[in-house]
């Protein structure tokens, strides 16, 4: 494609106008046309979601220098001196954590944006609501057992799994690296992604050939186990097929095993690069639920929180870097999430306990590289309930996602969504 | 292809019978369905033990059978590149307290084997499956707690108490070093209180997050004040209590425990509050209703409608709180009732990995290697556990302090343990296991005899029998007619010469008790069982119990 071609060559960070169809549009934004294309129009647009479960400690991700004697003083056990957080170009009094260096050459060079403060009203501290909550995008008093992403490929497209894999749609709607599909990809009627842990390990199934019961019991399961046991067949075919497309991905990656995040994504580049046109990739990487002992009592800069967010990082930096190599970076948007953020005060065990927002990393190369909102504000003197206050609904980043990415409809985003949520501009 | 399983079974007409004891027909497939949901995997021997019993004795059998705690784990990990200088081979390494990498990495691997051990030998009783249940329920993992020691301790306590009293139980967990590790309570002090177990203890442990529970974030942080002082001694790698780390001062509750205040008591008698909040946490009907729906879900089926809730969790429930929340009695009230037994819930669960794998294992009766062979015996051992590891079922290391998904995770339940990622896995191990079996240096092999098990069958020269039993074997319910004859024109009969005929079947099932010596026949009869016993492994209907 020309416009693949064009951005290859063009400096990245800066927006340049191209042409699509004779229309100039700048850098990867909606403009009218595109909204009054087919819902097909974001086709080969991709979205990796990144789980960072066991709730992220922001506060020590994206540190608030500019309030940097209130956040010493509601955690002096962990703080990050204020001359190792990593410096953003252009922007005052927001630093990251040491560790993140990759993230910090991508923010500097265009392909980075942050959103403080993510969380939703009446944020919940429990590990399990709170990742369904992030999952489905619901009100945290309100259930519901669909995922937000499973709802917008149902909206984009019905009748799965019935009528898939058909030619617009021969590959998986949505990929999950690891062997249980997320919540997140839960459709209405079925869970719209797959799982793979290695593609070269699948399998021919067997067709069943059975008549079913379908008004018992076991029929229902029977039934649910044939349709996976089908699509299994039909999918490892076109899953092998883009794998075995590439055949060298960027010399970058660190060894196997070394960083399970960048195993994950390495496979994601492959997929993407081979041509699935598979629309979100899920990844995930934890624990970071750092009740104790979150940094080194030596030196603050290092231990658990720095190693889980220098996978982070670092993977994320390598992936970016194996999109450019495979030359398909422009399709690919990544966004990090994590179940909730963590208490402003630090507890005595050297760790933070479940807290309320936190900020999100999104990523890319048609992505809006800034800081979204301002730093969390901290009070002089913390108390243990103290918690950063919510700038930005988590919806509206999906809605921001869903309408500017993979330009769907107002009216099909309030439906995913369950509601109206002003998109956020990430794109 | 539009049809949505979920709605199906809402749509399904309510199960109506109840909790009255079982007195219908007493067959083979009635004891299937009892021993598939009661032990791992249905055996032969087990079959025929219960079928001499009434249901109502069968029940009380797994319930109630007294068995002695089972030898520890063994060192039999000693190779060429790591030797447990402390224990010699063959010996237990429970009783020795000095750590470090190597030894604890080895002895966790040796608790791992010895436990699917446990499992592949176990008796008809119910023990070892509620071990799971209870491993499930107060999951911990063992690359969080990391100490062999504390980790065996904790599967002993799980043993201890698998059809004892659940509040016992919960207090018992509550003080537990593997636990106290887990759920950061060693961290929890007066200066510094760690919510964690607080709140796990309720929204996981006891009154659950159903609808009838509604205690609160102050709640949480006012229980995990009562549990301020219970500490690790890494020394012994007991529990200790250190009253200068209690909070002596008074906790205050919600409105949900009724706004009681448990008054805070000084010096070792601090330890007595845990007494005073799991009475009042016991108070809670809903701990009764929360322990029987999951007690359900593991035995009988995942939806509970409202029928269900009326007739069978809530007299349970009942009964669970006039027992002093002893265990057994709702065990012996729900395995022995009309409802388990109703038709509709035969087959109805999906096999979870160690249902699958371990099941397979005895219901074939494979051989494993003796004790004298402890080395072999435990790498087989840890074989299939490495299996249904990668079926996403790793026992000692659950997902998180949840549990596995598919316990929880409405809608879908147990249909979370099959994907396109499990599914072909546990082809791959009924393959495996029927064309290869676990290999061993000197000519250990475990591996399924087909041979040996169509020879129980009652007239295996009949190729329509032998199907017929082989179906009714491996599966809860029946195949078609139409099914039945492509199993065997199409799978049994594929590699004969010319149309396939039964009387070849039979002279060639006949041939083999003639002449044994006849390698060529043997060959021939063994490699069609073969591939009947992988097709019907293969068919989805083998996932359901």
């Amino acid at each position: 494609m020309k416009r693949r071609d064009f951005l290859r060559n063009t400096v990245a960070g800066v927006a340049i106008p191209y042409f699509l169809n004779g229309y100039a549009v700048k850098g990867m934004s909606a403009n009218p046309f595109m909204r009054a294309a087919s819902k097909y129009m974001g086709e080969d647009k991709v979205l990796v979601l990144i789980q960072l479960s066991g709730g992220n400690d922001g506060l020590n991700t994206v540190i608030p220098l500019d309030q940097y004697s209130a956040y010493t003083a509601a955690r002096s056990n962990i703080a990050i001196p204020e001359d190792k957080a990593l410096k953003l170009n252009g922007i005052e009094g927001v630093g990251l954590h040491p560790a993140m260096t990759e993230m910090q050459q991508l923010f500097n060079d265009g392909k980075l944006g942050i959103v403080q403060a993510v969380s939703y009203p009446k944020p919940n501290f429990s590990h399990f609501r709170a990742t369904d909550i992030w999952m489905t995008g619901s009100d945290a008093d309100k259930i519901i057992s669909t995922g937000w992403a499973g709802r917008y490929l149902d909206d984009v497209f019905p009748n799965f799994p019935a009528e898939y894999p058909n030619s617009k749609m021969p590959d998986p709607l949505a990929v999950q690296i690891g062997s249980v599909v997320s919540t997140t990809f839960q459709g209405p009627a079925f869970t719209m992604g797959l799982a793979i842990s290695n593609p070269s390990s699948f399998y021919n199934l067997l067709e069943g050939k059975v008549n079913v019961d379908s008004n018992t019991r076991w029929g229902a399961q029977l039934d649910y186990l044939e349709v996976v046991a089908t699509k299994t067949d039909q999918y490892a075919n076109v899953i092998k097929q883009a794998a075995l497309k590439v055949k060298q991905q960027s010399p970058k990656y660190p060894a196997p095993g070394k960083n399970p995040l960048a195993d994950q994504l390495k496979i994601v580049a492959r997929l993407v690069a081979g041509g699935l046109k598979t629309k979100v990739y899920m990844v995930s990487t934890g624990s970071f639920d750092t009740h104790s002992k979150q940094t080194d009592t030596a030196d603050n800069t290092v231990g658990v929180h720095a190693n889980l967010l220098k996978r982070v990082s670092e993977a994320i930096g390598v992936f970016m870097d194996d999109l450019q190599y495979l030359q398909c970076a422009d399709r690919v948007m990544g966004m990090t999430f994590s179940e909730f953020g963590r208490r402003i005060k630090s507890n005595a065990s050297g760790g933070t306990d479940h807290g309320a927002a936190a900020p999100v990393f999104y990523f890319g190369n048609g992505v809006k590289a800034k800081v979204h909102g301002t730093n969390p504000v901290l009070p002089a003197s913390a108390s243990v309930n103290d918690n950063v206050q919510m700038q930005h609904d988590f919806r509206a980043l999906y809605a921001g996602i869903l309408q500017e990415w993979f330009t769907l409809d107002q009216k099909d985003v309030s439906n995913v969504l369950n509601g109206q949520f002003q998109p956020l501009q990430m794109v | 292809m539009s049809l949505n399983p979920n709605q199906k079974e809402n749509t399904l007409p309510p199960v109506t019978s109840g909790l009255k004891k079982y007195r219908g027909q007493w067959s083979a497939t009635e004891v299937r369905h009892l021993l598939k949901r009661t032990t791992f995997g249905a055996k032969q021997q087990d079959i025929n033990l219960f079928l001499k019993m009434s249901p109502s004795k069968a029940v009380a059998y797994l319930v109630n059978t007294e068995e002695p705690m089972p030898a520890p784990p063994i060192n039999y990990y000693n190779d060429d590149k790591y030797t447990d200088e402390e224990i010699p081979m063959g010996q237990t390494w429970i009783n020795t307290l000095k750590y470090n990498g190597m030894n604890n990495g080895r002895r966790k691997n040796s608790l791992k084997g010895w436990w699917i051990g446990l499992m592949i030998n176990q008796q008809p009783t119910l023990r070892e499956k509620m071990v799971l249940f209870w491993h499930n329920h107060f999951a911990t993992e063992t690359r969080t707690v990391d100490n062999a020691l504390m980790l065996y301790k904790h599967n002993v306590l799980l043993r201890v108490f698998a059809l004892g009293n659940f509040k016992e139980m919960v207090k018992a967990i509550t003080k537990d070093p593997c636990m106290l590790r887990y759920l950061n309570g060693t961290a929890n002090t007066k200066k510094a209180p760690d919510e964690n177990y607080g709140r796990e203890l309720q929204e996981l442990f006891t009154v659950g997050k159903g609808p009838g529970s509604h205690y609160t974030e102050d709640d949480v942080k006012a229980a995990a004040h009562v549990l301020t002082g219970f500490y690790i001694d890494y020394k012994t790698f007991n529990s200790q209590f250190g009253p200068g780390r209690h909070d002596e001062g008074d906790k205050k509750f919600s409105s949900f425990y009724k706004n009681t205040v448990i008054t805070g008591r000084k010096g070792p008698d601090g330890e007595k509050e845990l007494d005073d909040l799991l009475n009042m946490i016991f108070e809670q009907e809903e701990v009764s209703k929360f322990i029987c729906r999951k007690l359900y879900r593991q035995f009988v089926y995942h939806v509970i409608d409202d029928t269900t809730e009326k007739n069978i969790i809530t007299p349970l429930a009942k009964t669970f709180r006039k027992n002093n929340y002893e265990i057994k009695p709702v065990l012996e009230e729900l395995l022995g009732s009309k409802h388990f037994f109703d038709v509709a819930f035969r087959g109805s669960i999906i096999k979870s990995p160690i249902d699958f794998a371990v099941g397979l294992c005895r219901e074939y009766d494979l051989g494993f290697p003796p004790d004298s062979n402890y080395v072999d015996q435990y790498n087989c051992w840890l074989q299939v556990q490495g299996t249904a590891a990668n079926m996403q079922q790793n026992i000692g290391d659950p997902p998180n302090v949840a549990g596995w998904p598919a316990y929880y995770q409405v809608p879908d339940f147990d249909k979370m343990w099959i994907n396109s990622d499990t599914l072909p896995k546990r082809n791959q191990f009924s393959d495996r296991m029927i064309f290869s079996g676990i290999v061993r240096p000197q000519q250990v092999k475990v591996q399924i005899d087909p041979v040996g098990h169509a020879k129980q069958f009652s007239d295996p020269g009949n190729p329509d029998t032998l199907i017929n039993d082989a179906v009714q074997s491996l599966y809860m319910m029946d195949l078609s007619d139409k099914d039945k004859e492509y199993l065997k024109s199409g799978v049994l009969l594929s590699g004969l010469q010319g149309k396939m005929s039964d009387h070849y079947w039979t002279q060639a099932w006949q041939n083999l008790a003639d002449k044994p010596d006849d390698v060529a026949n043997r060959n021939n009869v063994t490699n069609k069982l073969k591939n009947l016993y992988k097709y019907l492994m293969n068919l989805p209907q083998y996932q359901l119990m």
